[in-house]
């Protein structure tokens, strides 16, 4: 049955409650890296590891400090300090594995800090009643992980729309952000269509 | 320094959502209704104006190098006040809207703010930046949320504005969020480049 629930806490966060077109997290990087395909894969890989490790830290901090010392309002200022060196961890390796990847997504990868998402699955996480039940860690580090899938499945989507966009016909005031938004609209109704979904 | 320009830069030609194109999430996410929108407006203009005032008086004694871990410091100090204080005071607005309000800490305009003027300006300054910033925040906000209440809901500051009449839903969910800033940038475009001309 665990399995399953698990299986359920996936498939919902990366489809029927995908955090950008449905929840509406993460837009400063949606829209600033969506230009070319591989920048995008790159940017979606860098946030499923820092979602899954952000949701297993912070959760971690949340029930084992937090909560036993009665200083769970400080949840905000912990989980974003955790974060923001999570995020100078994978900026370095970065650095040193692909220098080309590193320069290519360029003043984003420090931004994934402010990447209002891998905070959103942190909190979140706090608040699904995973702190009480079986195998809170886990499904803590699914969902990091189903966030991420879904934030990249969508960075991606939107990266092969708009190399298209690049030679299409577009009235002048429409170029840049506003086509942007409606192709984001168009296929966050597409999304919509996965609320029907019975699991 | 003009004081005035400071002060309503942030409103219309620095505007910080139609023109730089930042702290989209929240400005999306909280605009289902009017009161919505005016709560988060008073809450991140305070955080804004606080974080601004602190940023401005410790630029001198922040080493350059770890300036960004402090200033999200000092403005999650700031978010956790007002979490705080609308969980006790306002705690139906605290649960509508929920999650948005700790994410005021990753909302780039206050960041934006922090790094680029009020640790390089003195606290005057400062203060009418934040504050014309968050007015400028707000009104985008407030304007995006009068069209998606009314059209998404059928209801204005919570009353219902057409007896019987099936409001369009879609309007209230993702989607009509992203049409209707779409829409928005689409008439600021149209009417810049008028400008221009």
């Amino acid at each position: 049955m665990e399995i399953k629930a698990l299986f359920v806490i996936l498939i919902s966060t990366i489809f029927i409650n995908n955090y950008v077109l449905s929840q509406i997290l993460g837009l400063c990087p949606f829209l600033g890296v969506s230009r070319k395909l591989d920048s995008a894969l790159g940017m979606g890989l860098a946030v499923v590891f820092v979602m899954v490790m952000a949701s297993f830290f912070t959760f971690l901090i949340y029930k084992y400090v937090l909560v036993p010392y009665d200083i769970a309002y400080l949840r905000t200022i912990a989980f974003i300090l955790v974060i923001a060196g999570l995020v100078q961890f994978v900026e370095m390796v970065i650095e040193n594995v692909s220098p080309v990847l590193y320069h290519s997504l360029g003043i984003f990868l420090p931004l994934i800090t402010t990447n209002c998402a891998v905070l959103g699955v942190a909190v979140l996480n706090t608040e699904a009643g995973f702190l009480t039940g079986n195998l809170g860690l886990l499904k803590a580090v699914v969902q990091g992980l189903g966030a991420g899938l879904g934030f990249t499945l969508a960075l991606l989507l939107m990266a092969g729309i708009r190399e298209r966009l690049e030679i299409a016909d577009i009235p002048e005031n429409l170029k840049g952000l506003p086509i942007t938004f409606i192709t984001a609209g168009l296929m966050a109704m597409a999304f919509l269509g996965f609320s029907g979904m019975k699991i | 320094m003009n004081y005035y320009r400071e002060f309503t830069k942030g409103i219309w030609e620095k505007n910080p959502i139609l023109i730089l194109g930042i702290g989209m999430c929240p400005t999306l996410a909280v605009s289902t209704s009017v009161s919505n929108a005016l709560w988060m407006t008073l809450a991140a203009t305070f955080v804004l104006i606080f974080s601004n005032i602190i940023v401005s008086l410790v630029k001198a004694v922040v080493p350059s190098h770890i300036r960004i871990p402090i200033f999200i410091a000092i403005i999650a100090t700031f978010v956790i006040i007002v979490e705080l204080t609308l969980k006790a005071f306002q705690p139906d607005i605290y649960k509508a809207l929920g999650i948005f309000i700790p994410l005021i800490v990753v909302n780039c305009i206050i960041l934006g703010r922090a790094e680029e003027f009020a640790s390089k300006n003195t606290v005057l300054p400062s203060i009418l930046d934040g504050l014309g910033m968050g007015l400028g925040f707000g009104l985008t906000l407030t304007v995006l949320a009068f069209f998606r209440e009314i059209l998404g809901s059928n209801r204005l500051f919570g009353y219902t504005l057409i007896p019987g009449m099936e409001p369009a839903t879609i309007m209230t969910l993702a989607p009509g969020a992203f049409f209707t800033l779409a829409m928005m940038l689409w008439g600021m475009n149209a009417l810049r480049s008028r400008k221009r001309r």
